[in-house]
């Protein structure tokens, strides 16, 4: 397990480093720079502020510096909000990404789980229209109307919960249901065709035929096998909630990451766009390695892949 | 169960699992009607009246400010958020009258000015003192004039200091010496500024950021005088002369300013604290206002606008801007290199429709480049509305009934507003010349860079005056200059330009540049489209708010009518 572990943390480096170069190269090719505006900035201006920030360099030179740079720990200023560092910003940005994520897959899971297992379980009932009709439109919904319908409904109608903001525990109810639930609805769709399956093989019939309860049937033997499915998927879940937060984060004006990454790129924001998709790329290759670990310690063949 | 129906029932459910055939179509349809009636009810504004703000705390003001400010050093920063922040923190040697914008004093309690009207004397008031007690001096606003126009700081927004004797050749470094730059200090209390031509404007600009006095122990005990992105404009670092001081500054979040204790007349300031929320999604901001979270609007939605005219006209507030959206043409390149063909695109556009069914929000047509409302200067007008004379010269340069014409297109960078208004007019064009146009439409940057290497054949564009005055808005369309981005040269232009700078009299300047403008107007390099205005929502307790062409809020004198 350990050899498994350090093989696939070694396939990091060359992935990484891959991100680097393609990120750094193909930013610099698209038309203008980080500091043009509506407003018109004079070439000695232009040519100064870009001496500071060392873009005057030749490309290779830069991207050599960059390179030696990150190893060391200094992912640059940044050029946009010139007063913190690029590391700075993740350092502040990103945990709140982690938390608004970490909250979309409680919801994701604590609302997918339930109602996948319950769907299977009563199949063909008004249940399982139900909960299916709902995880249908859950992935139908893009976030961007879900998020100003959920406002709507919960914050201007009912007024229970805040419209916008990151600052209470009850602001980051919404926002974190605006996020889970598209995936809530995948993972109730995946479980409950794993665990209809899971439930019409023989070892459930022999449960049920030595007297189990339903429920020990159901929670105990069968949801096991039914989870599979949804291991592999959360995987990328993880990473795409982490990283696809952009939307949810605009429309409740949460500080994260995401909406960081997307100025930083529509800025050109060199530096920025780099750390963002550093963090990114690695968060990436970890959750993937964290499911191929799960997978591997499920399936035992798996390691000597 | 009959065998046929179990089998009918059975094809339908793993119809409808699969995600197939007719189910599938029918519920996408159903999805699809929910969408759309959802985004209608998200889209009117709803009629629940419940006084959010009976419980306010009178001492603070809540200001939801668009983007979050990317810096507060005033030598760095370009932007309208900037400004807004920055105007509470710091205080130029004369302050406006929000109501008049006329000059009041500041830091400054007089000043007189040489009759040849290039040098100005300012006394500076003994009593002006930091946020950390120092006193104000005049040195204080000739290190900062100098720090910003020290080459090497790569300050973006240097040339409005460019009316000063020599700064320049200074900023470009062709000059060294400071010295000779027409900022004397004669002692700390007085500072004379010698201009290169009389600038009836200067002192109206000493309300920008450019203009502020910066404390420079603060600055270099966090890095160089020309040093960017230094930590002296964090909490807890900042120092500023302003009426208020920063207590708190969360990016993203929040940015608390306190009322500043030594700040001169820190008596009739009202506000202890204003909090700034950077929210730049408009709906957002207008959410948070509705349920009382914020006090005053950076800006509205276009679809609430008339809601809230309607129902709430005592929260919403329209008034002109010092702001002119135009179209340029591309005079380097065929068809617009001919004068005919603009001024037929120009006339085939009817602005009043335009206005009155697009772009709303009490914006008004616009038949010049400079936005009425400049004292004293009334901008001349191009032709209004005419189709026929459009189509006459469009058949004199060759072109008759749109026979003929090249494929050309409008640029705008992605924004469903500029693409509403490229489609009016694109629509217009093709009704009254003939003509289809197509759209372009291209991220910010790319779009900048299309624009400034002539890569168009018209572009959308705007331009907001940083002064009122008319040379802010023309002089960008002299020959080389940065701003001009259609190609259009014209010595005389130029020339009259030159000539209202050196001018001896306001009068004789403002002729000069009203012949200046009519000529840029015939040459038509630009199809001026409407004026903005300036929409925001205040809580109707909130006075002291005025409407000005420069949308300037004096935050000192913002207080709550608590009766």
């Amino acid at each position: 397990m350990a050899g498994f572990f350090v093989r696939r943390l070694m396939e990091f480096i060359p992935v990484v480093f891959l991100v680097i170069t393609l990120t750094f190269f193909l930013v610099r090719l698209a038309p203008g720079g980080p500091f043009s505006g509506e407003k018109f900035v004079s070439e000695e201006a232009l040519r100064q502020i870009e001496a500071q920030y060392n873009l005057d360099a030749p490309l290779f030179v830069q991207y050599w510096d960059y390179l030696t740079d990150v190893l060391r720990g200094d992912l640059g200023p940044s050029l946009k909000r010139p007063n913190r560092s690029v590391t700075e910003w993740i350092k502040l940005k990103f945990p709140v990404s982690l938390e608004l994520g970490l909250y979309g897959l409680f919801v994701a899971l604590f609302i997918g789980l339930p109602a996948g297992v319950l769907a299977a379980r009563y199949q063909n009932t008004w249940i399982d229209r139900v909960t299916m009709s709902g995880a249908t439109a859950g992935i139908c919904i893009p976030n961007f109307v879900l998020g100003p319908l959920l406002v709507l409904v919960f914050a201007i109608w009912l007024g229970w919960l805040p419209v916008a903001l990151w600052e209470k525990p009850v602001d980051k109810i919404l926002p974190s249901l605006t996020l889970g639930v598209v995936y809530a609805a995948y993972i109730a769709r995946l479980s409950r065709t794993a665990m209809i399956e899971v439930l019409s093989q023989d070892f459930i019939r022999t449960a049920r035929a030595k007297g189990l309860s339903e429920f020990q049937v159901v929670f105990r033997h069968a949801l096991p096998g039914a989870l599979q499915p949804v291991v592999a998927f959360l995987g990328p879940a993880a990473a795409g909630l982490l990283t696809g937060s952009f939307v949810v984060e605009n429309i409740f004006r949460v500080p994260g990451l995401g909406t960081e990454f997307i100025k930083a790129a529509l800025n050109r924001d060199y530096t920025m766009i780099m750390g963002t998709v550093l963090v990114f790329a690695v968060l990436i290759l970890f959750f993937n390695l964290l499911v191929d670990l799960i997978h591997a310690w499920i399936d035992p063949r798996l390691r000597h892949d | 169960m009959r065998p046929a129906i179990a089998y009918h029932k059975k094809c339908r459910e793993t119809q409808f699992y699969d995600g197939n055939t007719a189910i599938m179509a029918k519920m996408h349809f159903n999805y699809f009607v929910f969408v759309v009636f959802t985004i209608l009810a998200l889209s009117y504004v709803s009629c629940q009246e419940a006084d959010v703000w009976s419980r306010v705390n009178p001492s603070v003001l809540r200001v939801g400010n668009g983007a979050e400010p990317a810096d507060l050093d005033p030598h760095l920063v370009s932007g309208v958020t900037e400004h807004v922040i920055l105007s509470t923190l710091f205080e130029g040697l004369v302050n406006l009258n929000a109501r008049t914008l006329q000059p009041m004093p500041g830091v400054a309690e007089s000043w007189e000015l040489s009759p040849d009207g290039r040098e100005y004397t300012f006394h500076l008031r003994h009593s002006a003192r930091w946020s950390n007690g120092d006193p104000v001096t005049a040195e204080d606003f000739a290190y900062a004039w100098r720090r910003i126009l020290t080459p090497s700081l790569g300050s973006e927004y240097a040339h409005m200091l460019h009316c000063i004797q020599n700064a320049r050749l200074y900023n470009e470094g062709k000059l060294e010496d400071f010295s000779q730059v027409g900022v004397r200090v004669l002692d700390p209390h007085t500072l004379r500024v010698v201009l290169e031509h009389p600038t009836p404007y200067f002192l109206s600009m000493q309300i920008h950021f450019t203009y502020f006095p910066v404390h420079r122990g603060t600055i270099e005990r966090f890095g160089r005088m020309d040093e960017r992105g230094t930590q002296w404009t964090r909490a807890g670092n900042f120092v500023g002369n302003g009426a208020f001081q920063l207590d708190r500054w969360e990016p993203d979040r929040i940015l608390v300013v306190k009322r500043n204790p030594y700040y001169w007349n820190a008596s009739m300031v009202s506000l202890n604290e204003i909090q700034f929320y950077p929210i730049d999604n408009l709906n957002t901001e207008e959410l948070l206002f509705r349920v009382g979270r914020l006090d005053l609007t950076s800006t509205v939605p276009l679809n609430k606008v008339e809601p809230y005219q309607r129902n709430y006209p005592e929260k919403i507030h329209i008034s002109p801007y010092l702001g002119t959206y135009f179209y340029r043409f591309n005079t380097k390149r065929r068809p617009f290199d001919d004068v005919r063909v603009r001024r037929a695109f120009s006339l085939a556009i009817n602005r009043d429709d335009l206005v009155r069914n697009v772009v709303r929000a009490g914006r008004a047509p616009a038949f010049s480049l400079t936005p009425k409302g400049i004292e004293n200067y009334i901008p001349p007008e191009s032709a209004p509305f005419n189709p026929e004379e459009a189509r006459r010269l469009l058949a004199q340069a060759g072109y008759p009934e749109g026979v003929g014409f090249p494929p050309v297109e409008i640029l705008f960078n992605t924004s469903e507003d500029h693409r509403q208004v490229a489609e009016a007019i694109q629509a217009m064009w093709r009704e009254n010349l003939g003509i289809r146009v197509g759209l372009r439409n291209q991220d910010w940057k790319v779009y900048l860079n299309s624009l400034s290497t002539l890569d168009y054949d018209i572009a959308r564009s705007a331009w907001i005056g940083d002064v009122i005055d008319p040379v802010n808005f023309l002089e960008c369309f002299t020959s080389g200059n940065g701003n001009n981005r259609t190609g259009f040269s014209s010595p005389i232009f130029d020339g009259l330009i030159e000539e209202a700078r050196s001018a001896s009299s306001v009068s004789e300047r403002f002729e000069r540049l009203r012949e200046a403008e009519k000529l840029l107007l015939e040459e038509a390099p630009i199809a001026p489209l409407y004026f903005y205005t300036r929409v925001f929502l205040m809580a109707p307790n909130v006075q002291g708010v005025y409407p000005n062409l420069l949308g300037y809020i004096d935050f000192k004198n913002v207080f709550w009518n608590v009766n």
